[in-house]
């Protein structure tokens, strides 16, 4: 196992906010990221959406201790493909359902805004 | 206290088991095109505002509501984070004192103020806002011999948060000249006095979350419910009486009665106590519809809430993306 880097990759000084373990060197199909800084809530709607890319063939998180502020999100993937991808991929997509909300959201506010100006 | 009730479709389940290869010959696999087909969100009614999503096929969102609360949890507020004591002869200890001030929500948009850096102790005007408490009991000259009111015996007995007054550093006198900057509520007790006594101090606000300072949360509360359709047998008029939430509803095959309005359906029992109604209702839970109460502690609107809350998960998104990006994880 690696050894957790203090600091990110990004140069800003912060700590790092994502580990790689992986059982052999070799295999990069199953993969454990260490998260920190994170809980249930990217931790869950991340595996939500990761479980539903048909290349992976499981995907589940566990927070190590309450006391700790990690979580371990694993992610085994089918065909060689490399778990760093689904996690990515699962990021992005998880950005384009944020967006899509927001913006119904907001239009939704605006409308029911607009509504009440013309009923006053 | 502001509140927003909200409506959430989401689609089929809360727990889900659609994933790909559960369920032969059903494409469970995520699509953004079908989310947003079935997404949908309604703001309304008078001090709510309501956004219902409307659902995927693929049981999209058990996770957004929990979601949800944490979210709330790390959108930013201004409070106190120092007090400087100068003169406290009150009753109550310099340290519960300074504490009590921490939990006075202060109203100012944290989205105009940075984070003060750790080790920090002056603080400038883009991270700190500055409140001083000088309050000094007094008697009243003019109280009657024989009152026993400690309303009417004694002046400023009772220190309220409106006796907090902003001093300005810096220039933010003419940055917030036509901003209220002010706690939220002018009338929490904060310490009573006797005279003689007498609080001086000066208090340091800063922007902080939720998570790591207990004294910086938004979010009131967060009620969460699900939303109960009702369907019975319209036939019988008295099933409508019954329940005062419920309307009659032509489907193509036949008539129902239904929840009108599910943000005011309580989901009441109390049809199934009558004999001739119990087997004609069917209560259950549409369970891709979310009803959201967003209630804020006044510092930021409900729908800003939502929307910073929002962008909070994006943000962490966009993160572990850049970073992923610049190392080629080794």
């Amino acid at each position: 196992n690696k050894p957790p880097s203090c600091r990110n990759s990004l140069g800003d000084g912060r700590p790092s906010t994502v580990n790689q373990v992986q059982a052999g060197d070799s295999d990069e199909t199953c993969v454990t990221f260490v998260l920190h800084e994170e809980d249930h809530t990217l931790g869950n709607s991340l595996r939500y959406i990761i479980m539903k890319n048909p290349e992976v063939d499981f995907c589940g998180y566990s927070i190590t201790h309450p006391s700790e502020t990690k979580i371990n999100f694993r992610i085994q993937t089918r065909g060689g493909i490399p778990a760093v991808e689904p996690f990515r991929r699962g990021l992005s997509q998880l950005t384009e359902v944020c967006q899509h909300v927001l913006n119904t959201f907001e239009a939704s506010v605006k409308m029911y805004k607009d509504r009440n100006e013309e009923m006053e | 206290l502001l509140t927003m009730v909200g409506l959430f479709f989401f689609s089929s389940q809360v727990h889900t088991t659609a994933f790909p290869g559960n369920y032969p010959g059903y494409d469970d696999t995520w699509s953004q095109e079908r989310f947003e087909e079935g997404h949908k969100i309604d703001a309304g009614s008078t001090r709510s505002l309501t956004f219902p999503q409307c659902g995927v096929r693929a049981a999209q969102f058990h996770c957004f509501h929990s979601s949800m609360c944490f979210w709330f949890a790390q959108v930013p507020t201004m409070a106190a984070e120092k007090v400087f004591i100068y003169n406290n002869t009150s009753i109550i200890q310099d340290e519960i004192l300074a504490h009590r001030l921490g939990l006075i929500p202060i109203k100012a948009d944290p989205r105009l103020f940075e984070y003060r850096n750790t080790g920090d102790e002056e603080g400038t005007e883009i991270d700190t806002l500055q409140f001083q408490l000088k309050v000094k009991c007094t008697r009243n000259p003019r109280s009657l011999k024989d009152s026993s009111d400690p309303n009417e015996l004694y002046t400023n007995h009772n220190v309220y948060t409106r006796h907090l007054t902003w001093v300005p550093i810096g220039n933010q006198a003419d940055l917030f000249a036509d901003v209220d900057i002010r706690p939220v509520h002018e009338d929490i007790l904060i310490a009573q006095l006797r005279p003689g006594q007498e609080i001086d101090l000066l208090m340091h606000c800063v922007k902080g979350i939720g998570e790591s300072k207990v004294e910086t949360g938004s979010l009131a509360s967060l009620p969460f419910s699900m939303y109960f359709p009702f369907h019975g047998n319209p036939h019988n008029e008295n099933i409508l009486r019954c329940s005062g939430t419920l309307s009659r509803q032509d489907l193509k095959w036949r008539k129902v009665a239904r929840v009108a309005n599910p943000r005011l359906d309580t989901s009441s029992r109390e049809i199934f106590r009558h004999e001739e109604f119990k087997d004609l209702v069917c209560l259950a839970k549409v369970r891709d519809h979310f009803i959201f109460s967003v209630e804020s502690t006044g510092i930021l609107h409900p729908d800003v809430l939502m929307t910073e809350a929002i962008k909070v998960l994006m943000a962490k998104c966009q993160r572990f993306i850049n970073e992923l990006e610049v190392v080629p994880m080794e």
